[in-house]
C-alpha cells in the first residue's frame, strides 16, 4: 500500500471541492472494496476523503411517490427498510444477494454502485489488464474467463460489473444524484452511470473527476410483480454467474456486461405479448459468448424466464 | 519390544472413573481464542519493538531473475533492509544436514536466481512498520528471463510415470476378472488443485537472545521446524527455541516450514531486533503447498448379484518439478471392498507448478470422490441399493494382504446412518422428488482412513498445590489437543480439570511428532497416559513411604487417585497436602509411547458412512446441501465435542470439494486462479444445512493403550461423494469433473432435456 493522506469531510460541498483541488483524491465510505484494492496497489490514491460520516444517509419518500435513498445509507439499512420491502422488494432481494452480512453492514449505496469488477485478472497484478494498466492487454480474453461478459464486451475488456443492487436499480429505472465541485447537482439514470469498456475500460463511469454520488432516487414502482434471482457458485458471499431483476415489465440482467444490462429487447417483446421464454431469447440474440462462458446463455434464458414468470404470474 | 498385547491391561483412561474421557468438555484454550487473546505466532509480543518483513513473490512460473533494481524499495521511508538472491545472508545449501540426526535439512530462502514456481518468494523487504515494508515490497523491480512453463496437467497424462519406488498393487488377474464380469463400470473422474486456506496464514516472529534464536511460528510439527531452521542458519539445534503455541489451522499445509520462518530469523539476526514475517492471503495460494489435481479411472466388474469380481483404481497426479509428493488417491481402495481380482496404482507427472503436498485426508479426499461415485453407478446398474451393494462386498479380512482387521464397523456405520437418516425414503429413480422449485435427492458414501501411532514422549508434573502440568512438544492446530491432554491428565491423576495445566508447542518440551495424518491424539495422548501412570507410581511410592502420610506403609499398587485425593481404602489425604509436605518442590516424571512391533499385523482403519440430501435448482443447476449425516467408528472418543467438530469440519470440506473449491491453472502463466477467499470458494455458513456426526461406541485395543483412533481426516473421506451421489439422485446428472458447479450441472440437465 502506498502512503496516502486522509481527511474526514465536513459536508458534501467541502468533499467535492477538496476532491477537485487534490490530485489523486478518492472518496471513501465503507471502504469494503477500495481498501482491498489499495493493499494490492490496484488503487493508489494519494488522498482519501472520507464521506462515510456525511449527512447523506436516510430514506425518504418523494413527492411523486418515489423514494430517495441517501448515498451513505448502508446496504443493510436499505434492504431492511419497510418502505423498500413493501414497494421495492426487488431492491431488497438484490442487496441481500450480494456480499455477506458484514460487508452489507459496512458498504454504502454510493460505494456499492462504484465497486470495481471482480475479474480475477484485474486482481492479479502480475497479469496484463487494460482496466488496471491501460494498454497492457486483456489476459482474461484468452484466459479462464468462465464469468466473462456476454454483452457489450470489447477485445480490450470482457469483465462484468458485479453489483447486485445496481441490477435492481436498473430494472426500477432509478436515477443517481451527484454533486460536482461547482456545486451543481445532477441526476443520471443508473444505466447511464456506467460505460461499456470499448477501448478505454479504465474509464468506468460517466462521473467527472470529483463528482460525488449523494443519493439514489427511485421512481414510483412500476405496476406488476418484482423479483431478483441470482445464480452463484455458493449460497452467500459469491459474485453471481448471472442475475435478473424484474419489476413489472422492466427487466435488467446482472453479471453479463460491464454494467447492469437493461433488457430492452425483452421488455419490448413482453409488451408485445411474447412469452417470457421468447422475450429473453430476443435479448440473447445480441449476446457474444466466448466459449468458457457459453453456459451463460442458457443460464440467463432459464433464470430470466423463470423470474419473469414468477414476478408476473405468466406462463413460460 | 512392545506388542499390542502389552496394552491390554487396564489403565486409568479405560477405567474412566471420573467419566472425563469422552465428555464434551469445552476447549481448554477456547476463552483465549474467542476473546482474541490467544497469541498466534504473528501476534506474539517480542521483548523489544519488532521490524516487519514482507515478501515479494515471483511473477513467473519458471526461469531466472535477470535483473534486480531495489533502489526505490530501499529509498522507501521506513524500509530497513531489502534482500534478493544477490544480497541475502549466507545459508546452508538446500538439504544440508550438518547434524546427521536432524529431522529436516536446510531450507534456504532467496537461494539463487532460479524461479521454480509462480509466487516463489524472491525478495524480502523489512521495515519499521508493516505498511512501510509493504510499500517497499511493491517497489522492488525484478526482471525475468522466463522459460515456457510446463504446467498443463491434463495435457501431460501420457508422460506420467510410476512414482519412484512404487509398483502397482496387483491381486489375482484384474483384466480377466473385469472382462468376465457381466456388469461393468469404467469411468474417469477429475479433481482440481485445492488450497488449505487456513484462517491463520504461515507466519513467524523471531528474535535472538544472545546466540539463541527464539522462533514463534505456525507449524504442525515442532522438531523438523526447529532442526530445519538450525540447519539453514548453520547453528546448533539447541540454539533454536521453536514455539508454536496457537495455530489457526494446519490441514497438512503447515507440516513443513516456509520462507516466513527462515527470512524472519535471518532478518532478526542481521538487524539485531525481533522480526515478524507473514504470508499474505494471496501469497498462501502459491507460496505454500496445495492438494494436487487428479485424474482417476475406476473400473468395477461385478456379478449380477452384486459381488465384485474385479476392482481397479488408477490415479494420475502431479507434483513440483523438484519434488516427489504423490497424491495416493488409490491407496484407500486397497482395504475397502472385497474383490478377488485387483489392480491399483499411481502415475505422477512433474510440472512447474507450486509444490504439491498433503491436505486434509490426502488420498481419501480425492479418491473417494471417484470410487464412491463409481459404486453408486454400479448399484444403479445392478438395481441394488447402494448400502446393500457395499454390505455385499464387505471383506472378512484385508482384501489385499489378508490381515485381520483390528476393528471394522463399516457396515454398522452404514446401517446406523441409513436408519437415522431415513434412507428408506429415498427413491432409486432420479428426479422424482420435488420441494417447491427444488429437485431433491439423497446420496450416500462410505468413509475410510488409516490409523497410526508414532513415537512420542510427555512429562507430567505435580506441584505443591496439587496442580498437574502436562508438557509436550505437541501442537494443537485447532483440533483440541490442549483439551484432550487436559482430560487424560485429569482422569489419570484423579484431579478436576481445573487443576490441570497444559503446555505444548515448544521444542524444549519432551518431543512428540505433532499433528498430521490423524495420528495426533492417539500418539500424544498415549505418551501422556504413560507419563500419568509413571507419576501415579511416583506419588504412590511417596505417600506410602512417608511416615506423616495416612497412607504410610500401604502397598503403592493399592493407592487410588480421585477428586484430588490419594487414598488406600479409607485412609486418605489430598494430593496437594501430600506434595506440599513430602515433595514441596514438586515431582516431574516422563512417559513414552512407541509403536508396537506387531501393530501392522492387523489392518487398522477408521470407518464411516455419509448420508446427504441436496436440493438442485432445475433452472440454474445450483446445488444446496439440505442435510447431511455422518456415522463414524474411530475407537474410543476422547472428547465428544472436539471430535464432532473435527468430523463435521471434515464433512464440510467434502461439501466444498464436491461443489465449489478449486484453483484452475492458467497454463499460459503457470499460475492459479482464485487467489483470495472471495474467489476461492470454501463453503460458507449458508452452504451448510443440518449437519450431524454420530460416533459409534468402539474401543480398538490394537491401536494404542487407550483404544482410541484419529478423526481428523475421516470426516472428509467420502463426504463429497455422498453429495455428488445425492445430486444424481436429485436430477439424474452425473458430473465427474469436480467441483460440480452450476455451469456443468446445467449442461447435463439440458442434455437430458430438462
Amino acid at each position: 500500500m502506498r502512503p496516502f493522506t486522509y481527511e474526514r469531510a465536513v459536508d458534501a460541498l467541502g468533499a467535492v471541492r477538496s476532491a477537485a483541488a487534490t490530485p489523486g483524491a478518492r472518496f471513501i465510505a465503507g471502504g469494503t472494496n477500495l481498501l482491498d484494492l489499495m493493499k494490492l496497489e490496484i488503487e493508489q490514491p494519494q488522498h482519501l476523503i472520507d464521506v462515510g460520516r456525511l449527512d447523506l444517509a436516510g430514506i425518504a419518500p418523494m413527492p411523486d411517490g418515489g423514494l430517495r435513498i441517501g448515498a451513505s445509507t448502508s446496504n443493510s439499512t436499505v434492504a431492511a427498510d419497510p418502505q423498500v420491502l413493501a414497494r421495492y422488494p426487488v431492491l431488497s432481494q438484490a442487496i441481500v444477494a450480494g456480499g455477506s452480512p458484514q460487508l452489507r453492514n459496512k458498504a454504502t449505496v454510493g460505494g456499492n454502485l462504484l465497486q470495481r469488477t471482480r475479474c480475477a485478472y484485474f486482481y492479479d497484478t502480475t497479469k496484463p489488464c487494460n482496466k488496471r494498466a491501460p494498454g497492457s492487454g486483456c489476459s482474461a480474453l484468452e484466459g479462464l474467463n468462465r464469468n466473462a461478459a456476454i454483452f457489450g464486451a470489447s477485445t480490450a475488456c470482457i469483465a462484468t460489473h458485479t453489483s447486485d443492487m445496481a441490477v435492481a436499480l436498473a430494472a426500477l429505472g432509478a436515477q443517481v444524484e451527484t454533486l460536482a465541485a461547482s456545486g451543481e447537482s445532477r441526476t443520471t439514470p443508473v444505466i447511464d452511470l456506467y460505460r461499456l469498456p470499448g477501448d478505454t475500460p479504465q474509464i468506468e463511469t460517466s462521473l467527472a473527476a470529483g463528482d460525488l454520488i449523494t443519493a439514489v432516487v427511485l421512481p414510483p414502482p412500476p405496476a406488476g410483480g418484482q423479483i431478483y434471482r441470482k445464480a452463484r457458485d455458493r449460497a452467500s458471499y459469491a459474485g453471481g454467474l448471472a442475475s435478473v431483476a424484474v419489476a413489472g415489465g422492466q427487466v435488467a440482467l446482472g453479471m453479463v456486461a460491464l454494467k447492469p444490462w437493461r433488457a430492452h429487447a425483452t421488455e419490448a417483446a413482453l409488451a408485445a405479448g411474447a412469452s417470457p421464454t421468447e422475450a429473453i431469447a430476443r435479448e440473447l440474440e445480441g449476446a457474444s459468448p466466448l466459449g468458457r462462458n457459453d453456459f451463460k446463455l442458457p443460464l440467463v434464458a432459464r433464470l430470466s424466464a423463470a423470474a419473469i414468470q414468477e414476478a408476473n404470474g405468466r406462463g413460460a | 519390544m512392545t506388542s499390542v498385547h502389552d496394552w491390554t491391561p487396564n489403565n486409568p483412561v479405560k477405567e474412566n472413573r471420573s467419566g472425563l474421557i469422552g465428555k464434551p468438555v469445552d476447549r481448554y484454550e477456547g476463552p483465549l481464542k474467542v476473546t482474541g487473546t490467544a497469541p498466534y505466532a504473528y501476534e506474539v509480543q517480542p521483548p523489544s519493538p519488532p521490524a516487519y518483513g514482507v515478501m515479494v513473490g515471483a511473477a513467473i512460473a519458471t526461469g531466472r531473475i535477470s535483473g534486480v533494481d531495489i533502489a526505490e524499495a530501499q529509498a522507501t521511508p521506513g524500509v530497513l533492509v531489502v534482500w534478493t538472491h544477490l544480497n541475502a545472508p549466507f545459508q546452508a545449501p538446500k538439504g544440508t544436514k550438518a547434524h546427521p540426526r536432524s529431522s529436516a535439512g536446510s531450507r534456504p530462502a532467496l537461494e539463487n536466481d532460479r524461479v521454480l514456481f509462480f509466487g516463489q518468494p524472491v525478495a524480502l523487504v523489512v521495515g519499521e512498520t508493516l505498511e512501510a515494508a509493504t510499500a517497499g515490497a511493491h517497489r522492488v523491480k525484478l526482471t525475468y528471463a522466463e522459460d515456457a512453463p510446463d504446467v498443463d496437467f491434463p495435457g501431460s497424462l501420457d508422460r506420467a510415470i510410476s512414482p519412484v519406488g512404487e509398483e502397482d498393487m496387483e491381486v489375482g488377474d484384474f483384466p480377466r476378472g473385469f472382462a468376465a464380469s457381466p456388469v461393468q463400470i469404467d469411468a474417469t473422474w477429475s479433481t482440481p488443485i485445492q488450497n488449505h486456506c487456513q484462517m491463520e496464514p504461515c507466519a513467524s516472529t523471531v528474535w535472538f537472545e544472545g546466540e539463541k534464536c527464539v522462533a514463534h511460528t505456525s507449524i504442525q510439527m515442532v522438531k523438523p521446524a526447529q532442526h530445519g531452521l538450525a540447519e539453514t542458519l548453520g547453528i546448533p539445534r539447541d540454539d533454536v527455541h521453536l514455539l508454536t503455541r496457537y495455530i489457526g489451522g494446519g490441514f497438512g499445509g503447515k507440516g513443513q516450514t516456509y520462507d516466513d520462518l527462515i527470512l524472519a530469523a535471518l532478518a532478526a539476526r542481521a538487524l539485531g531486533r525481533p522480526v515478524k514475517v507473514a504470508y499474505t492471503r494471496q501469497q498462501m495460494m502459491h507460496g505454500t503447498i496445495h492438494r494436487p489435481a487428479t485424474v482417476m479411472q475406476v473400473q468395477l466388474g461385478a456379478e449380477k448379484d452384486g459381488r465384485l469380481n474385479a476392482f481397479s483404481m488408477m490415479t494420475w497426479t502431479h507434483c513440483h518439478r523438484e519434488g516427489n509428493f504423490t497424491e495416493h488417491a488409490s491407496n484407500f481402495g486397497r482395504a475397502l471392498y472385497a474383490a478377488p481380482n485387483r489392480l491399483t496404482g499411481h502415475r505422477l507427472v512433474k510440472l512447474d507448478l507450486p509444490g504439491a503436498g498433503p491436505m486434509r485426508a490426502p488420498g481419501e479426499a480425492s479418491g473417494t470422490l471417484a470410487l464412491e461415485c463409481a459404486m453408486d453407478e454400479l448399484a444403479e446398474k445392478l438395481g441394488i441399493d447402494p448400502v446393500e451393494l457395499r454390505t455385499l462386498n464387505e471383506p472378512p479380512t484385508d482384501p489385499e494382504n489378508g490381515r485381520p482387521f483390528s476393528m471394522r464397523q463399516l457396515v454398522r456405520c452404514l446401517r446406523e446412518g441409513a436408519q437415522q437418516f431415513g434412507w428408506d425414503r429415498r427413491l432409486p429413480t432420479p428426479g422424482l422428488v420435488r420441494d417447491g422449485r427444488w429437485l431433491v435427492g439423497m446420496g450416500m458414501a462410505a468413509a475410510i482412513r488409516g490409523n497410526f501411532l508414532l513415537p512420542a514422549k510427555c512429562s507430567f508434573s505435580v506441584d505443591a498445590d496439587g496442580v498437574i502440568t502436562v508438557r509436550q512438544g505437541m501442537t494443537d492446530i485447532g483440533t483440541g489437543t490442549y483439551t484432550v491432554l487436559a482430560q487424560i491428565a485429569a482422569e489419570t491423576m484423579g484431579v478436576p480439570l481445573g487443576q490441570v495445566k497444559v503446555e505444548i508447542g515448544d521444542s524444549e518440551l519432551p518431543p512428540a511428532p505433532g499433528s498430521g495424518g490423524q495420528f495426533g491424539a492417539a500418539t500424544a495422548g498415549s505418551a501422556a497416559l504413560a507419563a500419568g501412570q509413571n507419576l501415579r507410581t511416583a506419588i504412590a511410592e511417596l505417600a506410602t513411604g512417608d511416615e506423616a502420610s495416612p497412607l504410610f506403609g500401604g502397598r503403592p499398587a493399592d493407592v487410588t487417585f480421585q477428586d484430588g485425593v490419594v487414598a488406600i481404602a479409607n485412609r486418605s489425604e489430598t494430593l496437594a497436602s501430600l506434595i506440599r509436605r513430602a515433595a514441596p518442590e514438586g515431582l516431574t516424571v516422563e512417559g513414552e509411547i512407541k509403536p508396537a512391533q506387531d501393530a501392522r499385523e492387523w489392518s487398522q482403519q477408521t470407518y464411516g458412512g455419509h448420508y446427504c440430501e441436496v436440493g438442485v435448482d432445475p433452472v440454474t443447476g445450483e446445488v444446496r446441501v439440505r442435510r447431511m449425516l455422518g456415522v463414524f467408528a474411530a475407537g474410543r472418543i476422547l472428547n465428544a465435542k472436539t471430535a464432532r467438530s473435527q468430523l463435521t469440519g471434515g464433512m464440510i470440506w467434502g461439501i466444498g470439494s464436491a461443489l465449489t473449491e478449486g484453483n484452475p491453472v492458467d497454463v499460459r502463466y503457470g499460475s492459479l486462479l482464485n487467489q483470495d477467499l472471495a474467489q476461492y470458494l470454501a463453503p460458507v455458513q449458508a452452504d451448510i444445512g443440518d449437519l450431524e456426526a454420530i460416533m459409534l461406541d468402539e474401543v480398538d485395543d490394537k491401536a494404542n493403550p487407550m483404544g482410541i483412533k484419529g478423526v481428523g481426516e475421516l470426516g472428509n473421506s467420502g463426504a463429497g461423494a455422498a453429495v455428488a451421489n445425492a445430486i444424481y439422485n436429485a436430477c439424474g446428472v452425473r458430473v465427474r469433473d469436480y467441483p460440480i458447479t452450476p455451469d456443468k450441472l446445467l449442461a447435463g440437465m439440458i442434455a437430458r432435456g430438462m
